[in-house]
């Protein structure tokens, strides 16, 4: 029993809690546990031993006192980049190494007021920059899977590696991440899990250390389509502290996810079909389809035909945004501070040594592109195309209520072999930026094994605002697969 | 009102154009929730956000939004119903955030004009380019200690209007008239407090000169953060010649910042490694464009108090006031409503010479502002209403008047308690006359005699026998019937 433990989705933990089956603290105790046992995933950055057995008492007493959250007592792992208070925020590098912050991110205290339990800081690519988490301070988290023939230590994903790996090695029972280009359903993809990114503005970024202003949000990483509709409801919300976040009703998207999908229209985009393809992702994209269609689904071919210049032009935008947004990092106030004899020295003793390659390769690209003489040329271009992938996007969904592609071109490769070089690394994310450039929510559903014998995610893409259609064909794909069947433990 | 300075070869003239930051009165800053007040203790009154900590978000304040209008409004100016903030990106250690959030490309005012009256009687109307919201930054002191900068970040994050103006001014004298009229119209609208000794209205003169009856805009230099209207203007004309001198040795003018020093009244270039900066503005992520409802806009307008120029020309009419006291009276809020509570009722041509004349030398001599004279503006026009009904004298009055400034009385108590009311019973004043003529025989046959001019001599001893407090008119009157 108690190994199985970990396994177990939300609502069957929460159910378990409320029936006194086990405890709070026995499920910590066992998470901990596990934890402990596959420290060479590297998936935390701090582990939140002592405090997570805390609350977890103090949970089990709310149970007991039938006052408990929603999330009363489950153990959840919260990526490094959100800002909580009193515990270590590094966002996985050096430069935040040392720092604490005295407030606690927006979307991280509605996990608390629900009850949740946090269990450690995962482990991500620095500043949220990466698909690999390899450009991590603390090293990479390793995917849990392996190669059918090789004990190769695979990369997780990235930029939320480590949130990935902790669901995915059952070391908590959802994690949150963030995703900029594809952070979430990226790793989501290679780990075997569920990730979401809900629509820009649906989640406050209050409290988040911020990597692309206009692309960042916050989503749920989790083993099941319900649990990610269900975690998405209680951190979605306006929030008068975040501009961007959207002054709208969040609505119940776990009972959205089980409502029927018959009448609904799905789009494939014909630019997403490549020759570098992997054979049997395009045979998974395929399999998808056909559940689609035997629940009632319509299959129809669109467009996006600006697709090809996505990758390009969020390679300007987001290093552009991040270029500003770290300059806040200069050994002033907070974090990393390497003396020099000058303020100018100072500054760029402490960004050399404080930053790691990636980080400044962004910064320089994102210097470049926001400099005057290259301004139109780089980053006003890439906003225009920017909008012509939004409008692409605006067109199809006139005939469509959702687009399904692949979620990565590939599965998870062994570690280091992509690192050096960076093109390579970037299209990772083909499939997944489009989405993030239109502000647009999409989930990456765990959906089949390669015959590598890693697992692949399909993604499915919807309207602004429209996260209950998405959860909905995801919870079609999600069980015709039965990626997910050790879920009926 | 043209400067024109004459070199070896031709003449001159100096073109102006000015870019003033005015802090918007407002309880908080900008994009926080932390507190403006002046001179605080440092680095108390600053936010997570002014002190740029990672993930905090900036969120526009409504109030200082509503500042920006009003004063778009008073400037006659455009009201962008559309404007994006930017960021302005450079490193400094009193930029916390590594960028300044101002607007670029959108602002939320345009084109506007203030109208200046100057001294020789004529009217210049100066264009204004656009008025834009931004942040301030932090305060660097350097000279606390030997190898350490402060960094005090209170004014982190205040709010700013920068009025830039068009390269409209000609001489040093339209500049300070343009600086007060500016000064005036913030405070008449409460969006800014005008104080530059405290900050909170910063001014940078863009300097240029070219041959009278030219056209062309030659190299500018830009003189930085001139704290006083003063020296704003001694570093114009210091500029302008310097510029001349320049051109008239067949040189070239540098376009560079240039700081003023007061001391020694004169300019000279900050080290080019302070301005050297490729800003690299964006439009700032994290702020949705600011798009305003001409509705909303509207309401703004309707509720504007009346501006000078408005105040000034109702002054005209409505009072029958010159021109020249007019404009005084208007040129603070303050002295225009002291004014019309003084005037309620009375002549309006006494009550501004009063106030111009008598009150203010008070008030000088005092170093006091109008909101602090010891007269109040009820007393001063009870102290009109009591010549006007010919209690006192005019005379008596000015007594009674600097009593009034030593003993915040009111005029009539102390009229009262000191027993000035005129006398203008006949009955007294031809006793008084009577006492005079038989106790002076001798002047009297002078008059007789012809020298009609000692009436002057005689009315003289008749205020006298009454401590002054004889009507005037009567005493004259009396005394030519009896002689």
């Amino acid at each position: 029993m108690m190994s199985e433990l970990t396994r177990l989705t939300i609502s069957k933990i929460s159910k378990g809690l409320k029936e006194k089956k086990f405890s709070s603290f026995e499920l910590v105790s066992e998470y901990l546990n596990e934890i402990d046992k596959q420290k060479e995933l590297n998936s935390f950055i701090t582990i939140l031993e002592k405090s997570a057995l805390e609350s977890a008492k103090v949970s089990d007493k709310k149970i007991g006192n039938g006052q408990s959250g929603p999330l009363e007592g489950i153990p959840i792992g919260v990526k490094d980049l959100f800002c909580t208070e009193g515990i270590r925020t590094t966002a996985a590098s050096n430069i935040l190494n040392n720092f604490i912050p005295t407030y606690e991110s927006s979307v991280t205290s509605k996990l608390k007021d629900a009850g949740a339990i946090f269990i450690g800081k995962t482990n991500l690519d620095e500043f949220a920059m990466g698909s690999s988490n390899e450009t991590s301070f603390f090293g990479s988290a390793v995917n849990p899977w392996k190669l059918n023939n090789s004990d190769k230590p695979l990369v997780p994903g990235g930029s939320s590696g480590g949130s990935a790996v902790a669901v995915s090695a059952n070391l908590c029972t959802a994690s949150i991440g963030t995703d900029t280009g594809g952070s979430i359903r990226q790793p989501a993809a290679f780990c075997g899990i569920v990730g979401m990114k809900p629509t820009y503005g649906r989640c406050s970024r209050w409290g988040i250390v911020a990597f692309a202003s206009s692309l960042d949000q916050a989503g749920p990483m989790t083993r099941s389509v319900e649990d990610s509709a269900f975690l998405l409801s209680i951190i979605s919300g306006y929030d008068p502290k975040d501009s961007t976040s959207a002054n709208i009703e969040v609505p119940d998207f776990k009972s959205l996810a089980s409502s029927t999908a018959k009448g609904l229209r799905v789009g494939i985009p014909k630019e997403y079909f490549s020759d570098e393809l992997d054979s049997e992702v395009l045979n998974l994209w395929e399999k998808g389809k056909e559940w689609l269609k035997d629940s009632g689904i319509e299959i129809v071919e669109i467009s996006l035909p600006h697709t090809k210049y996505a990758l390009p032009a969020y390679y300007i935008i987001a290093p552009a945004e991040a270029s500003s947004n770290l300059s806040r990092y200069d050994g002033a106030r907070f974090g990393l501070r390497v003396d020099g004899n000058s303020l100018d020295e100072m500054y760029s003793n402490t960004r050399s040594e404080g930053f790691g390659k990636e980080v400044k390769r962004r910064i320089f690209l994102g210097t470049y592109a926001l400099s005057a003489g290259y301004y139109d040329a780089y980053y006003l271009k890439a906003q225009k195309v920017r909008q012509l992938i939004y409008n692409d996007f605006l067109d199809s969904f006139k005939n469509v209520d959702l687009i399904l592609t692949p979620t990565t071109p590939g599965t998870a490769f062994p570690l280091g072999d992509k690192i050096s070089d960076p093109i390579s690394m970037y299209l990772n994310d083909i499939f997944t930026v489009p989405a993030s450039l239109a502000g647009l929510p999409a989930i990456s559903v765990p959906c089949g094994l390669h015959s590598n014998g890693l697992p692949l995610g399909l993604q499915l893409i919807g309207r602004r605002w429209d996260e209950g259609t998405v959860f909905n064909c995801a919870n079609i794909l999600e069980n015709s697969s039965s990626f997910n069947k050790n879920l009926e433990l | 009102m043209s400067l024109v300075i004459k070199g070896s070869t031709k003449e001159w003239e100096v073109v102006i154009g000015l870019e003033v930051h005015a802090q918007i009165t407002s309880k908080s800053k900008l994009f926080s929730g932390a507190s403006v007040n002046f001179g605080a203790d440092p680095n108390s009154q600053v936010s997570f956000i002014d002190a740029g900590m990672p993930g905090m978000l900036p969120v526009i304040n409504r109030v200082c939004v509503e500042q920006a209008i009003k004063t778009g409004l008073g400037l006659k100016a455009k009201i962008n119903l559309k404007s994006v903030f930017a960021r302005k990106n450079y490193f400094y250690a009193d930029l916390p955030q590594g960028y300044q959030i101002s607007q670029y490309e959108l602002p939320i005012v345009g084109e506007g004009v203030i109208e200046l009256d100057m001294s020789d009687g004529q009217t210049r109307s100066i264009g204004i380019e656009r008025l834009h919201l931004e942040q301030d930054a932090g305060k660097s002191i350097h000279d606390l200690h030997p190898e350490k900068s402060f960094i005090d970040l209170n004014r982190s994050g205040i709010a700013l209007m920068e009025i830039v103006s068009k390269p409209d001014m000609r001489s040093p004298e339209e500049v300070g008239a343009y600086l007060r009229k500016l000064r005036s119209i913030l405070r008449y609208l409460g969006t800014c407090d005008g104080n530059m000794d405290e900050g909170s209205m910063r001014c940078d003169a863009n300097v240029s000169v070219r041959p009278v009856g030219s056209e062309e805009l030659r190299t500018r230099c830009e003189i930085k953060n001139v704290n006083s209207v003063k020296f704003v203007m001694q570093a114009i004309e210091y500029e302008a010649k310097r510029q001349v001198d320049i051109y008239e040795t067949n040189g070239e003018v540098l376009q560079e910042t240039r700081l003023f020093d007061q001391s020694k009244v004169e300019t000279r270039p900050m080290r080019s490694k302070e301005f050297a900066h490729d800003y690299r503005y964006f439009p700032d992520p994290d702020l949705l464009p600011l798009e305003l409802d001409q509705k909303y806009v509207d309401k703004i307008k309707q509720n504007l108090p009346e501006l000078p120029d408005e105040k000034k020309s109702r002054f005209i009419s409505e009072y029958n006031l010159a021109e020249y006291d007019a404009g005084v009276l208007v040129s603070e809020n303050a002295v225009a409503d002291y004014f019309e509570i003084v005037t309620k009722g009375r002549d309006p041509k006494i009550s501004a010479n009063w106030v111009i004349t008598n009150l203010f030398s008070v008030l000088n001599k005092k170093g006091l502002s109008i909101k602090e004279s010891p007269v109040s503006a009820l007393n001063l026009g009870q102290l009109i209403g009591l010549i006007e009904k010919n209690i006192i004298s005019g005379r008596i009055a000015k007594d009674v008047f600097e009593i009034m400034v030593e003993e915040q009385k009111s005029p009539e108590a102390i009229v009262e308690e000191k027993g000035l009311r005129q006398i203008s019973d006949t009955g007294s004043i031809e006793a008084a006359v009577e006492d005079v003529i038989s106790e002076n025989p001798d002047k009297v046959k002078e008059y007789k005699g012809g020298k009609t001019k000692l009436i002057g001599w005689f009315v003289g001893q008749v205020m006298k026998k009454t401590k002054g407090k004889a009507n005037p008119g009567l005493v004259n009157k009396v005394l030519s019937e009896k002689l």
